[in-house]
């Protein structure tokens, strides 16, 4: 064997990789709870490419066909309902271990100096994950599929100087959602989006293992290192961190199984009532629902009154949401990373933040009006407010000293 | 951390429930349809019931004669034999010959596919949708339903349950003093050949059948579950086991 790696590694640096990302990247050794989603975004992501290549095996990506071919799928090919289940389940799953990986972030100030690059080729990774399920979930060609669909797209056409309709056109391929748009969404979403993320998840990981993980107390392990140039409170990735992953992998998988194979529609969230329903032009639904992860979002659009008879606004609103997230590493100025060491007025601060999102997530499913409208802007106020104060109120909050190794916690 | 759970939990208390005066099926709330997908003999009835009473009109398209065969514990040769009309094969799907234009002339609109009827609209839905036809003589077909209002389709199993007539009391707002047309009970008007029992359980049977062929998977997809629940706690132990003992020297 060692031979064999010598041959190898002559060739190409396969131990050098192994001990750099694996056995030799020194990881904190107080990673807690939080920590676990990252690996398992990395498990979800390779569950959805290998059920996606088989489910690609008998789907077809046709607005004559598709519908039927997906419940081909889900009664006539051998284990075809698991495959499917493992994939709509999975594309939630991933939406959620997302969210949580990013509030962890938020929490310990993972996004600091120096891994911003870190967080911006996560926040890319977020972006292209929400284009891919955007475009996957039009491809069973149910109702909510086209009318979801038709819902979004149209948004681009809110663009003004006359260049909206165009360019709505130019990404439906026809006037309406039809044929053509199915087509070109199928491309995306099994070939040109995956290669993409891929892509970025490799950038985002090469990121991190060159700067380092950062810890729930926000304290630099490299600062303190042994003679032999091993930080303290390090510890390898390999065999510790995975291991300890194998944990979460399972306890994560029992979770996942609950929901796939005892109620893979999660009474309406994850699969929607209407989208059992083919694909009908001429029929629009009453509620046109977007799924749960893209609900905030919805919200907020919805939350802006169209000004100068535009929506414009609206749809804007929605787009400086998700691009002040890109943002947040500028935006605080807190000397502290972790929250364990900020002042309460942060602390309180992504409390509103994490409610504003969760029911601006709620809002976006109900009809907008009356009291939904006025709390959908309520709520959109709170989610701007913790951006755009963020470099005031992190300057101002009392931090508490930070430690100089890892706490036991 | 722990205050950020409490401030969460803090604010999200208050959640606004909403108040809608809106029933759950039309005009009344649904009734509930207790079905049992285990049980195989009823299964076979709602088959029997789905190609003799519902299949003159509607098709489920996406459920093959074989899959269900299979499925329902039925033998080829007595499918073919009582449940395939036409001289279809046993793999053929369970599509109908009635054109849609023709269809959509007769009905208003084309009967839809019910492949997916328990998926999209619900066992209770259905099972009320089912129960709730009676005598209206301003339709077409002298039938309307209390849970999907000027249906274009007759009263489909009325040779099982007879007509009935839906009875109505006015109700009045003492708010505003506006009056309200409130649906109060039926009356049986002619009886069918099954009595109220025997239709009840009748239409629990074909609900069961339409939530079989809305998804055939969910025959066994729950045990299958918990094999594979089981087979992951076990997986845990040794799991958690390795892990403590490779973390033993982490201090």
């Amino acid at each position: 064997m060692s031979k064999f790696m010598e041959w190898v590694d002559a060739r190409f640096p396969a131990t050098k990789m192994w001990k750099e990302h694996l056995s030799e990247y020194y990881a904190p050794k107080n990673f807690n709870f939080w920590y676990f989603f990252g690996s398992l975004a990395l498990l979800i992501l390779v569950l959805q490419i290998v059920t996606g290549i088989f489910l690609t095996m008998n789907y077809k990506p046709d607005a004559e066909l598709a519908f039927a071919s997906v419940e081909y799928i889900m009664r006539d090919v051998e284990w075809g309902w698991l495959i499917r289940y493992l994939h709509s389940t999975g594309a939630s799953a991933f939406f959620v271990v997302v969210y949580l990986h990013m509030f962890r972030g938020l929490m310990y100030g993972s996004y600091k100096k120096p891994r911003e690059l870190v967080w911006i080729f996560g926040m890319l990774i977020y972006v292209a994950l929400m284009a891919e399920a955007f475009m996957g979930y039009l491809l069973p060609w149910g109702q909510m599929s086209y009318w979801g669909a038709q819902v979004i797209i149209s948004l681009f056409g809110t663009i003004p100087f006359g260049l909206g309709d165009p360019i709505a056109e130019w990404i439906r391929g026809d006037f309406v959602i039809a044929d053509a748009t199915l087509n070109r969404f199928f491309a995306f979403h099994v070939i040109a989006v995956p290669l993409i993320l891929l892509m970025l998840v490799v950038a985002h990981i090469i990121a991190l293992h060159e700067v380092g993980s950062n810890n729930p107390d926000g304290v630099d392990i490299k600062k303190n290192k042994s003679a032999d140039g091993i930080p303290k409170d390090g510890i390898p990735f390999h065999p510790y961190y995975t291991v300890k992953d194998i944990v979460g992998v399972i306890v994560f998988l029992i979770f996942f199984a609950i929901v796939l194979f005892f109620i893979p529609d999660l009474w309406g969230w994850f699969l929607e009532k209407d989208n059992f329903v083919p694909a009908d032009p001429l029929k629009t639904p009453a509620h046109i629902v977007p799924l749960w992860y893209f609900t905030p979002f919805y919200a907020i659009l919805r939350a802006v009154p169209p000004m100068l008879n535009s929506q414009f606004p609206g749809v804007a609103a929605m787009g400086l949401a998700i691009v002040f997230l890109f943002l947040v590493p500028w935006l605080d100025r807190s000397p502290v990373r972790s929250i364990r060491y900020r002042g309460g007025i942060y602390k309180f601060a992504l409390a509103v933040f994490v409610v504003s999102f969760l029911f601006l997530g709620w809002l976006g499913t109900q009809p907008a009006g009356g009291i939904y409208l006025t709390l959908s802007q309520i709520f959109s106020i709170l989610y701007f407010a913790f951006f755009i104060l963020m470099p005031w109120f992190t300057s101002i909050d009392k931090t508490k000293p930070v430690p100089e190794r890892v706490t036991d916690k | 951390m722990k205050k950020i759970i409490s401030i969460c939990i803090l604010l999200l208390a208050p959640v606004v429930v909403q108040a809608s005066s809106e029933k759950s099926c039309g005009e009344i709330d649904c009734y509930k349809a207790n079905i049992d997908l285990d049980n195989k003999a009823s299964l076979q009835r709602g088959a029997k019931l789905f190609v003799n009473y519902c299949m003159g009109c509607h098709s489920a398209e996406f459920m093959s004669y074989e899959r269900m065969a299979k499925d329902l514990g039925l033998d080829n040769e007595i499918v073919l034999k009582n449940l395939v009309f036409s001289n279809g094969k046993i793999g053929d799907y369970m599509t109908i010959a009635m054109p849609a234009d023709d269809a959509k002339s007769w009905f208003g609109v084309p009967p839809p596919d019910l492949s997916l009827v328990a998926r999209s609209r619900g066992i209770d839905w259905l099972y009320t949708y089912l129960k709730t036809f009676y005598a209206d003589d301003s339709r077409p077909f002298g039938v309307n339903n209390l849970a999907f209002s000027d249906v274009g389709m007759p009263h489909a199993l009325q040779a099982l349950e007879g007509m009935k007539q839906a009875v109505y009391k006015t109700v009045k707002d003492e708010h505003s003093g506006d009056t309200t047309r409130v649906f109060e009970s039926f009356e049986t008007i002619s009886q069918g050949s099954m009595s109220a029992a025997k239709f009840d359980q009748a239409v629990l049977d074909l609900v069961n059948f339409l939530e079989y062929t809305g998804e055939p998977a969910k025959l066994v997809r729950y045990s299958i579950g918990v094999k594979v629940i089981l087979f992951l706690i076990i997986l845990l132990i040794p799991a958690y086991l390795m892990k403590k003992e490779f973390w033993k020297d982490v201090h």
